[in-house]
């Protein structure tokens, strides 16, 4: 495990900013993460990797992708995330969390999602290691991503609405602070990505940085070096850091952190709304569900509503250790808008067979886009499958004229 | 150790503190306005101005939807500024809000401009629900430099060091938080008031109890139980709230705040009653 930044401070981003009665809690977390996670306490690390090979399917592959080398005339990996159990890289910080929750004795889980995929993986972990669950999610994106809350479901856990503000990832986590605030004494709130108040960023890190640690090997194993550049996509950043963890000390390897261009990056001050969900690109500096970093907010520091035609993405704000990172120069912040997203999306499938996650698509994307400046040897990370995705891919490839996309139209009705 | 800060702790001196909330500008600025006077009037001793951010993680339905209603109406830090000059009220007003709005307001990124002006509009101090003590150096630097207070919120989970450390960096008086979970008017006095009084009985700073309150009835137990004053905040939103509901005119809404001000304080006040007795016999 990494023990960057053991203090809960990336540069001037990062920190605690909760309310009090969270804080016990708080410390209580920062507790057993340094005791289970960073000292292997009672064999924590030991039983979440065994778990996380038995259960989760573990290593995933870094597989070569003989069409899209050929296509860009370099060589192409994809580190197969979307292989792992439940179809996203989400299990391996949920069942990690989940597990820190039993050893340290809490009774009960909460989670937000927004795509479902983190929701997905808390409700499968959950049900492994036998604790109550209850999810909170945007009633918006309830209504984009049915096969997941149906999924949820099944695994046994409580979907509870959110209606306030859009409905989305940003209004179901202030939803479910409120929850933990209310229930602190015996539930653990699973939080999904690389954000939230010290631990959290670190935890998630560390519990997802098992992806770039398994890439680097499995690459110098099939190409005897390190690529020239790595690429994921980033929402909150949990598969971005988890891709990038083990790369940040090799200066030869340029990072990509592909963020959701959405329809514009302009933004209406006026209505409050950033139509794209690229805070590393665009936002500023503030406070936000507990850390300092980068957000999309207005002059007066009101958080602006998101959009992405990935759900999974949209989200106003991003993981406080990416936000320094791009500061720092090590990490390049560009991003990807809807059209080019949703063309990538049609294209992997076609050329590898591997339907993407949206989200997954945006650096798809970046490197139809950009493939000249990469180097040599590129690796991404496929964060996720699309399946959860379909129903929105459908409907999203309608509302545009991609060349590329197969065409429904003869076969309305039958899905 | 003490700190200096403005007039707030002089609120509690003369007996129990009624400290009402209302978001400012909810549901309009001007109605607002009326609204925040009629708490003076039915016996406030302090009031907590809201000034509305669009994450308030720290409140329940009641306060987000006036919160939405503010933002919705146009309210901003620099509007909220122009509302505390307007209003026509003598007590102490406390700001109460979101760190990332006193972080980001004015030409440099930090609480010092925002401090700075709140001194300039007259008003007294702060409470921050998301400003643990870990985080509020750069807030309580800024208070100290302009003589306002910074209001701390303990919570029941608050104990110990932790408890202790939080103390030392209280001014005005301390929020004390009756139960675990977001602000909502309850009907019933959470026994972790109880708890949390008893902790803190040995710290020299007015203990204001709040969350959950709604009755005179409780303000009564609970000033009778040892605290120095309630903060009310749900129940008097409550009343905003159906005032939009029913399209009632802003006097009346007014008039029916200053009325559950008068309940509320008086409750404070019998509370206090039954309390004065015994301290004279000790």
């Amino acid at each position: 495990m990494t023990q960057r930044y053991a203090d809960g401070k990336f540069g001037d981003y990062g920190g605690q900013y909760v309310p009090e009665v969270l804080m016990p809690a708080i410390e209580e977390l920062t507790d057993a993460y340094e005791r289970y996670v960073l000292e292997n306490e009672d064999g924590f690390m030991d039983e979440f990797r065994a778990r996380l090979r038995d259960f989760g399917g573990r290593p995933t592959p870094t597989q070569y992708a003989e069409n899209l080398s050929e296509r860009y005339d370099r060589e192409v990996y994809l580190k197969r995330e979307d292989l792992l159990h439940g179809g996203a890289h989400k299990l391996n910080n949920a069942l990690g969390q989940v597990l820190l929750a039993k050893y340290m004795g809490k009774e009960r889980i909460v989670a937000e999602t927004g795509a479902g995929q983190h929701g997905t993986a808390t409700a499968m972990a959950a049900a492994h290691l036998g604790m109550p669950c209850e999810i909170y999610m945007g009633e918006r994106d309830i209504n984009r991503q049915r096969p997941n809350v149906f999924r949820m479901r099944l695994n046994g856990s409580e979907i509870t609405p959110v209606t306030t503000g859009r409905g989305t990832l940003k209004e179901a986590i202030s939803e479910t602070m409120r929850d933990w605030a209310t229930n602190v004494e015996d539930t653990h709130y699973v939080i999904g990505s690389i954000v939230g108040p010290h631990p959290f960023p670190s935890m998630v890190r560390d519990f997802h940085s098992v992806i770039s640690t398994e890439t680097r090997r499995q690459l110098r194993e099939q190409t005897g070096g390190l690529p020239d550049a790595v690429l994921a996509c980033a929402g909150g950043g949990s598969n971005t850091m988890g891709m990038f963890t083990d790369f940040v000390d090799d200066d030869g390897v340029e990072l990509y952190a592909v963020e959701a261009g959405g329809s514009s990056l302009e933004v209406d001050e006026e209505a409050g709304v950033a139509p794209n969900s690229a805070s590393l690109s665009t936002g500023h500096e503030g406070v936000l569900h507990g850390a300092r970093t980068k957000i999309l907010q207005d002059a007066d520091g009101q958080v602006m509503e998101s959009h992405s035609v990935s759900s999974g993405l949209d989200y106003a704000g991003v993981g406080p250790e990416l936000a320094h990172l791009v500061d720092e120069g090590r990490v390049h912040a560009v991003n990807v808008d809807d059209d080019a997203a949703l063309e990538a999306f049609h294209r992997l499938s076609q050329l590898e067979g591997v339907i993407p996650a949206l989200e997954t698509a945006h650096a798809f994307g970046y490197l139809e886009e950009n493939h000249d400046e990469l180097g040599e040897t590129i690796v991404l990370n496929v964060s996720g499958r699309g399946d959860k995705d379909l129903e929105a891919a459908i409907e999203e490839t309608e509302a545009r004229d991609i060349d590329i996309a197969p065409s429904m139209a003869e076969f309305s009705g039958g899905i | 150790m003490r700190r200096a800060g403005s007039d707030l702790e002089a609120a509690f001196a003369d007996g129990p503190a009624f400290v009402p909330y209302l978001a400012a500008g909810d549901p309009d600025y001007e109605s607002s306005l009326a609204y925040v006077e009629a708490l003076e009037r039915g016996g406030a001793d302090v009031i907590e101005l809201g000034l509305p951010f669009s994450e308030p993680i720290a409140e329940g339905p009641t306060i987000q939807s006036a919160v939405v209603r503010a933002l919705e109406a146009g309210m901003t830090p620099d509007r909220f500024f122009a509302f505390v000059e307007e209003l026509d009220v003598d007590v102490p007003l406390v700001c109460m809000t979101y760190y990332n709005l006193l972080y980001q307001y004015g030409s440099e990124q930090g609480p010092r401009p925002f401090v700075e002006r709140a001194a300039e509009v007259g008003l007294s101090g702060f409470v921050v629900p998301d400003l643990p003590a870990e985080e509020a150096e750069p807030l309580r630097e800024a208070c100290d430099e302009f003589g306002l207070d910074l209001v701390f919120i303990v919570a029941p989970t608050t104990e110990g060091e932790r408890l202790h450390r939080n103390m030392e960096h209280v001014s005005g008086y301390v929020y004390v938080q009756a139960r675990t979970g977001v602000t909502g008017a309850k009907d019933d006095v959470s026994e972790q008031t109880e708890r949390s009084l008893e902790r803190l009985a040995d710290y020299d700073v007015p203990k204001a109890v709040g969350f959950g309150i709604k009755t005179g009835e409780h303000a009564e137990r609970i000033v009778a139980g040892g605290a120095d004053g309630v903060i009310v905040g749900s129940a008097l939103v409550d009343i905003v709230a159906e005032g939009v509901e029913n399209d009632t005119p802003t006097e009346a809404v007014a008039a029916r705040l200053a009325e559950k001000s008068r309940e509320l304080k008086a409750g404070a006040e019998r509370g206090y009653a039954q309390r004065v007795p015994q301290a004279e016999g000790n």
